[in-house]
């Protein structure tokens, strides 16, 4: 193997590491710190996407000559229009199911289906394409066998950006403190004082959020369809229960293990060889440790 | 100061607590005894709002708090230490005090809890989790003291605790009701750690109250008769 060859594996594990990361760090909040299974939580990304496809089309009509920075008011769009979404969707239904993790599995699961359906309804039944913009078109010709693609070295860029922020705002503020106490005890958290509705609505707004900026750089590497998030849902879940709920740090660790096993092995096996040696990897994980590979040790 | 009155409490079909009543004074501490099962968690509980009562009402310094969340109990003053004292786990202690703050002007762990227990200025960026059950316990009243509340809930504080942790924890409530002024409710199984801090006891049996002693007139072969089998 050649040092171009092992630079551009290395470099493709790291940009699935850095979408993994993305994807993943919406549900770290939503199922890893909140507990609620949400099965829209694809169809979150793809709404997040469908924002940015939004974006795209309003600038190039209206603002063709700012068409260049359309990509950041995008990512913003998408974060505010899901986590509003978010916001609602917890008052409106997921409230009334915190002690019930199954009705909330199948209610999400319906509400993804019905989201599917109005993006094909009202969008496009066909997948839509973002053009790209073009300062990111073409690569980063580093020597001569090595090219990195810029839009992923921007989704990388994005990724450690987004990862960065959500830990300062989990570890160094007092309203990622609030989140942290209610994810461990709902109930004492309220008898400590913290208003845990309010959080509870914010936090899972926070978590919807975090997968529309997902969706919306994903726009840049592939396209969008109704059924987008169902082919990102699993690869989501698997980062985040692979790397023990309740940590930020197994999660972004989860996603760069996996990412780069699936960068080597399907240099070495192949596509569907190194799905399935992944899997069986993460089975034989959660055997011996249930709750991650992460999962810090403290007396409860 | 705390007004309760004709408190009941059910699981599911089951009474478990039959007409409550009872108040507190500024500065007073009430000990509600009783053994197992006989219904002081459900009191408390349903003090702070963590159970949903059926007819009866708790207020707090004139507020009416019945049927309010928990943490509008805490706003309005009411402090919380459970039974098995629930620390958050994950969180550091320095962290697990700072949950108490929400209402607090100041945004530091005021001095004053440091100097009460030392133990948790030594353990302050461990993880709640790993503290032994004694300095959870300790833990837990930092946090609830920390919200100023003007009524101190404390739910079994010696249950699974060594006999000198808990004349520790003894001395430094009285030493803090004196400089703060609050009240305390506190349920106790242990006749010794009731002595030590209560003005007036409260014996509960079945749900119900059954005898009531102050101080200075109370029998304590009567009250250990209550508490054995």
């Amino acid at each position: 193997m050649t040092v171009d060859m092992f630079a551009m594996q290395a470099f493709t594990g790291l940009s699935i590491f850095t979408i993994l990361m993305l994807m993943a760090l919406g549900l770290a909040i939503v199922f890893g710190l909140m507990g609620v299974i949400n099965m829209a939580h694809g169809e979150l990304m793809a709404m997040g996407a469908y924002t940015s496809y939004g974006t795209a089309l309003f600038f190039q009509k209206f603002m063709p000559s700012l068409m260049d920075a359309y990509v950041f008011v995008g990512i913003v769009l998408a974060f505010i229009v899901t986590s509003v979404f978010g916001f609602l969707l917890e008052r409106g239904l997921i409230r009334f199911l915190y002690r019930r993790p199954l009705d909330t599995l199948l209610a999400t699961w319906g509400l993804s289906l019905i989201l599917q359906q109005v993006f094909r309804q009202f969008i496009d039944a066909k997948e839509v394409e973002v053009p790209t913009v073009s300062w990111l078109k073409g690569a980063w010709q580093v020597t001569e066998g090595i090219a990195l693609p810029l839009s992923r070295l921007f989704i990388i860029v994005l990724a450690i950006v987004t990862a960065a922020v959500v830990y300062m705002i989990l570890f160094r503020t007092r309203a990622g403190l609030r989140i942290r106490a209610v994810t461990q005890n709902r109930v004492m958290a309220g008898a400590a004082g913290i208003d845990t509705a309010r959080v509870d609505a914010l936090s899972f707004a926070f978590g919807c959020g975090l997968a529309g900026i997902a969706g919306s750089s994903f726009t840049m590497l592939a396209s969008t369809g109704p059924t987008t998030g169902q082919q990102y849902i699993v690869d989501t879940f698997i980062v985040v229960v692979f790397g023990g709920v309740e940590s930020l740090l197994g999660t972004i660790s989860s996603a760069f293990l996996i990412g780069q096993m699936q960068s080597w092995f399907e240099f070495g096996l192949g596509g569907s060889m190194a799905r399935a040696s992944i899997l069986a990897l993460v089975i034989a994980v959660l055997y011996f440790r249930p709750n991650g590979l992460f999962a810090a040790k403290v007396r409860r | 100061m705390l007004q309760v009155n004709q408190l009941n409490v059910y699981y599911g079909e089951s009474h478990v607590l039959r007409n409550a009543s009872f108040s507190v004074a500024k500065g007073e501490t009430v000990a509600i005894m009783g053994r197992n099962g006989m219904g002081k968690s459900t009191l408390l509980k349903a003090l702070i709002g963590i159970l949903p009562t059926r007819g009866g009402s708790v207020s707090l310094g004139g507020r009416e708090l019945t049927g309010t969340p928990t943490y509008t109990r805490v706003a309005a003053g009411m402090g919380f230490v459970p039974q098995g004292r629930m620390i958050f786990p994950y969180l550091t202690v320095e962290e697990n005090i700072l949950t108490g703050m929400e209402k607090a002007a100041e945004k530091t762990v005021p001095a004053y809890i440091y100097e009460v227990f030392p133990v948790l200025l030594e353990m302050k960026h461990r993880r709640g989790g790993n503290l032994s059950g004694g300095q959870q316990q300790q833990l837990a009243i930092a946090r609830a003291l920390v919200s100023n509340p003007g009524v101190l809930v404390l739910d079994e504080p010696t249950e699974g605790i060594q006999p000198s942790i808990i004349k520790d924890i003894a001395r430094a409530l009285n030493t803090l009701k004196a400089e703060r002024g609050f009240s305390l409710v506190v349920s106790e199984q242990v006749l010794s750690f009731a002595m030590a801090v209560a003005d007036r006891f409260l014996i509960i049996e079945k749900g119900e109250f059954v005898h009531e002693a102050a101080r200075a007139d109370a029998d304590e072969g009567v009250i250990h008769g209550y508490l054995t089998i």
